[in-house]
């Protein structure tokens, strides 16, 4: 359609976010305009307070930590490619992906490792590799109400920890975590459809 | 608590019922000892003279008859409703059966009363108080509570399926039992062409939203709910519609006199009919979106103008006869968005309780009516036609399903698989519809009426109690569902995670739509029609009062269970606990998962939750203002610990208050109500998910905010030592609780207003919230611009 390509044509660098992200070109410009309509001030890139308008998200218990997820390195904006990036990890995983891909190109965002390593991210705030009992203490206290006394938060995250950590180590490493989930359909469970 | 009252649930109904029983029994017995001077009691009550010689005036007498219609109608009402209540007392009968069955129940019940004894039925149902009276409320209900952005997601394949399916149904049983009527053996042979085709329009007339409820249970997908929600609505309209074309043909006597120009006639009439019932609704669904706009003064009207504007479309459809269901469904549509957001929120809710209980009357009258011509002597009972007409219905609707689908899942960008077909074939469902149509042929036109209303019956019964009660179950059987009970707390706690993380990109991502035209609506709707329609200033502050007093509440009673006392919220634990490996026994680690799972919050449902039958309270309400709440009080502390703000200037610079929590956050409670009912609603761009009463100021007054500074959320910022938590404040005053609370609910409205504050309105305030906040509102007047919809507190109701 050509009001589709001269979309395409306005947002810069489309190709080489196509070739890292793996999105359509219809989906990456939906996502521009879904990007232009959350830049409240026409910016060109997002802030935290633009995020934080999503009222769903203020309900959200990972709210906050969602949002943070966009901004990595504790940086105040965000573009429009690092947007998508984000976005990236939760594209359906394709098996025809898999399989033509060249393996010496890094993998794709939304393969099961990089999910898995999204999600670890929110759980890991210090960046330090590992979920420390304290980190997941916060994790556990924001997903749940406020009926469930502090002994009975701390002793499920005690229990949490030991039954992930191999190592002894008190924490959860990123293997850890993977082992931990390895029964779980990951690649379904992170993945939204309209992110084809 | 479902199982403690389950034992006395049995003794209850049973009572009650039997309160009713009686009720109607007295009633009957009235009726036969006041039968036989029913002559006399016609006059006795205004005539001078009675007939017998009065010598002393009766202190007391009776009248049955002059009340006997309206007091019968409210028994058999207070009837249904009392069985509802027992219905929902059972903590899980209501996700296993329809209640549309209890509603059957309930009617067979009566019928078998008056049955029994010898009760002449008043005349409720005739064709006139069916179609005007009965009618639509029950579709102005569907129109109304229709989530309107996955409608029209679907649009294209909810009208192929549900207009097509409707035809292809309807003729697909007319003609296979025309064909079988043809065979001599079944003695079928007086029933013609034409009458098999009208038997076969209205038997196929659905009522699928009565299993919603159950099929909620098994949690479908939108597109799914949304195709069963939209043929349910469409349904109705074009089964009336050919019912009225097929006994206008059949009102020509002579079967030889149609020719292929009255059938081409009939397709056109068919389209007409349709659509000129759609353009009357969305007129009249305009104009009275328009009229919400001035109704500030007096919103108790306000109800009253949406539900005469919707029967006023009905009736206009009616008089020229255009289809009045479709009307009334566009209307109630059309007129939703607007009208939402102009009426107050007791107008708003007195709209959809008056709406669900109008209804819920409508459906409990057809169905007792049902009920009672079930026990009767009025049946025609013939194997082969009853028999034949169950089986094609079942297999037409299969072949309609199957075949529509198929065609149609080539231009979805999602397909739906042979499950969710499976799903749609099976809820067919007929309810009330078919059977007022079947009970208002014409006698005339129709000898063998009775033959035709038992096998419409028989239909229902069969689907309703057959089908509802097995849709549940098979649902929950295709849907294959991996109930791992071994899981681990890790997993547990992380797919839970997961799931809100994906529901949190997902609202990140917005709601795409696949059309172009629906953009384009959008921009004019914005435009124009935005403008035309919705009142400036919305006067919000009922919602604003609400707020703040749910808030209120919840904060003392957060404050009194010590969470928010606790100022260890967000502190980090001074020493790392030293790791003890101790082995914790099975009952501890299932006693902790029990805690886990019944604990942790639920995720965000996008799919919308209909019930038919009841406007269910919002239990995210609670989970959406303890996470709020919770928000809250982390920004607070970290402000107050000094952290250098991730946003932008360090605590306490100046003393000026940044209005702007996240903009998301006004007043959740009052609207989380309209956050489940809307998150149907939720547009692409308007980044509110939660609130109809938003309208995003595009580049409006951030304009006049672009010189000043950057937008940045409020940290409330503590004045002098005060620590604003909660917490301290329980040793305060109430007022001062209440002020704060108030000012912590004040806080989340206008997004990014400036407000220099001298002095914290809230904090030092001894009136209470509705002081500050009428301060606030002062202070906000002049600095808001032209923009609207964001000061609630402009008026007090």
């Amino acid at each position: 359609m050509g009001s589709r390509s001269s979309h395409a044509a306005r947002i810069p660098d489309v190709d080489s976010i196509r070739r890292e992200t793996g999105f359509s070109q219809a989906s990456l410009i939906r996502l521009y305009h879904r990007f232009q309509a959350l830049d409240r001030n026409e910016k060109g890139y997002l802030s935290r307070v633009d995020l934080q308008q999503i009222g769903a998200l203020a309900v959200n218990p990972l709210g906050d930590r969602i949002i943070d997820s966009f901004f990595p390195d504790g940086s105040l904006r965000v573009d429009f490619p690092g947007f998508v990036r984000v976005l990236a990890h939760f594209r359906p995983v394709d098996d025809e992906d898999n399989g033509n891909r060249d393996p010496k190109e890094p993998e794709p965002l939304n393969s099961r490792m990089n999910k898995l390593r999204f999600a670890f991210q929110l759980y890991d705030l210090d960046r330090d590799g590992k979920i420390s009992r304290h980190e997941m203490l916060q994790v556990l206290r924001l997903m749940v109400g406020v009926q469930v006394t502090e002994e009975q938060l701390e002793s499920i995250t005690d229990r949490t920890v030991q039954e992930a950590d191999e190592d002894g180590d008190g924490a959860v490493s990123f293997l850890e975590f993977t082992k931990s989930l390895e029964k779980m359909n990951i690649e379904q469970k992170m993945s939204i459809r309209i992110l084809k | 608590m479902g199982f403690q009252l389950r034992v006395p649930f049995r003794p209850w109904n049973w009572l009650l019922l039997l309160v009713a029983l009686k009720c109607s029994r007295a009633s009957s017995d009235l009726n036969e000892s006041t039968n036989s001077s029913a002559q006399h009691d016609l006059n006795v009550r205004f005539a001078a003279a009675s007939f017998e010689p009065a010598e002393t005036i009766s202190v007391f007498s009776l009248d049955y008859d002059y009340v006997q219609i309206p007091y019968e109608v409210t028994l058999w009402i207070l009837l249904a409703s009392l069985a509802k209540i027992g219905f929902h007392l059972h903590p899980r009968l209501p996700g296993l059966v329809p209640e549309s069955c209890l509603l059957i129940a309930v009617g067979a019940l009566v019928g078998a009363i008056i049955f029994g004894t010898d009760h002449k039925s008043p005349p409720v149902m005739d064709s006139s108080i069916y179609f005007l009276y009965l009618l639509p409320p029950i579709v102005l209900e569907g129109g109304y509570f229709m989530p309107t952005r996955p409608f029209f997601e679907n649009v294209g394949s909810i009208l192929w399926w549900s207009g097509l399916g409707a035809l292809i149904s309807a003729f697909g049983v007319g003609l296979s039992l025309h064909l079988v009527c043809r065979v001599p053996a079944f003695g079928l042979g007086d029933v013609t062409l034409l009458q098999s085709l009208l038997f076969g329009s209205l038997v196929s007339a659905v009522d699928p939203v009565a299993v919603l409820a159950v099929l909620e249970e098994a949690r479908v997908n939108e597109p799914l709910y949304m195709m069963i929600f939209g043929e349910a609505l469409l349904n109705d309209g074009i089964s009336v519609v050919l019912y009225n074309i097929l006994i206008a043909f059949t009102k020509m006597h002579k079967f030889e006199d149609i020719e292929p120009v009255d059938i081409l006639a009939g397709c056109a009439r068919f389209v007409v009919v349709g659509v000129g019932g759609v353009f009357f609704g969305v007129v009249f669904g305009f104009i009275s979106a328009f009229i919400t706009r001035f109704t500030e003064n007096i919103s108790a009207i306000e109800p009253l103008i949406v539900f005469m504007f919707s029967y006023l479309s009905y009736l206009v459809a009616e008089t020229l006869y255009l289809s009045g269901i479709l009307a009334i469904t566009a209307c109630a549509v059309t007129m939703k968005k607007y009208v939402e957001e102009n009426v107050s929120q007791k107008s708003y809710t007195t709209i959809k309780y008056f709406m669900k209980m109008l209804s819920s009357v409508s459906e409990t009258l057809i169905f007792i009516f049902m009920g009672v011509s079930t026990v009767g002597k009025n049946h025609e009972w013939n194997w082969a036609f009853v028999c034949f007409t169950l089986a094609f219905c079942q297999i037409w609707r299969a072949i309609s399903v199957f075949a529509l689908f198929y065609v149609s899942n080539q231009f979805r960008t999602f397909p739906f698989s042979i499950k969710d077909q499976c799903i749609i074939f099976y809820s067919g469902v007929r309810g009330a519809g078919s059977f007022s149509l079947a009970f208002l042929l014409p006698l005339s036109l129709f000898p063998r009426k009775k033959m035709f209303v038992t096998a419409t019956l028989v239909v229902i019964y069969f689907t309703v109690f057959i089908q509802g009660i097995t849709i549940g179950p098979l649902v929950r059987y295709l849907d294959v569902r991996k109930t791992n009970k071994k899981e681990s707390i890790n997993e547990e706690l992380h797919t839970r995670l997961m799931d809100h993380l994906k529901a949190g990109i997902e609202d990140v991502c917005g709601q795409w739509s696949h059309y172009q035209v629906r953009d384009k609506f959008k921009k004019f709707d914005h435009k124009y029609l935005r403008k035309i329609l919705i009142r400036k200033n919305l006067p919000k502050s009922s919602i604003v009062s609400l707020y703040k007093k749910l808030e209120v509440k919840q904060a003392i009673e957060m404050a009194e269970t010590g969470v928010l006392s606790s100022a260890g919220f967000s502190v980090p634990r001074p020493a790392q606990r030293i790791q003890e490996t101790k082995r914790l026994s099975p009952e501890d680690v299932k006693s902790m998962r029990d805690i886990l799972t019944h604990n942790m919050y639920q995720v965000r449902q996008r799919t919308l939750s209909y019930n038919k039958y009841n406007l269910k309270p919002q239990t995210s309400e609670k989970q959406a203002k303890e996470i709020l709440i919770r928000r809250q009080n982390t920004l607070r502390a970290s402000v107050r610990k000094g952290h250098s703000l991730p946003w932008g200037k360090p605590a306490g610079t100046k003393n000026i208050r940044y209005l702007s929590f996240p903009y998301s956050d006004p007043q959740p409670a009052g609207r989380d109500a309209r956050v489940a009912d809307c998150t149907g609603n939720s547009d692409s761009d308007s980044e509110f998910p939660s609130s109809p009463f938003y309208t995003p100021p595009r580049t409006g007054w951030l304009q006049e905010r672009r010189g000043t500074q950057e937008i940045i959320p409020m940290k409330s910022l503590p004045r002098g030592g005060k620590p604003p938590s909660f917490g301290s404040q329980r040793k305060t005053s109430r007022d001062e609780h209440v002020g704060g609370g108030g000012r912590a609910a004040l806080r989340p409205k206008p997004l990014c207003h400036m407000v220099h504050e001298e002095r914290d309105s809230g904090e030092d305030s001894e009136e209470g919230a509705s002081a500050g906040g009428s301060r606030w509102s002062a202070e906000h007047r002049p600095s808001r611009g032209h923009h609207r919809s964001h000061s609630p507190l402009l008026r007090r109701k």
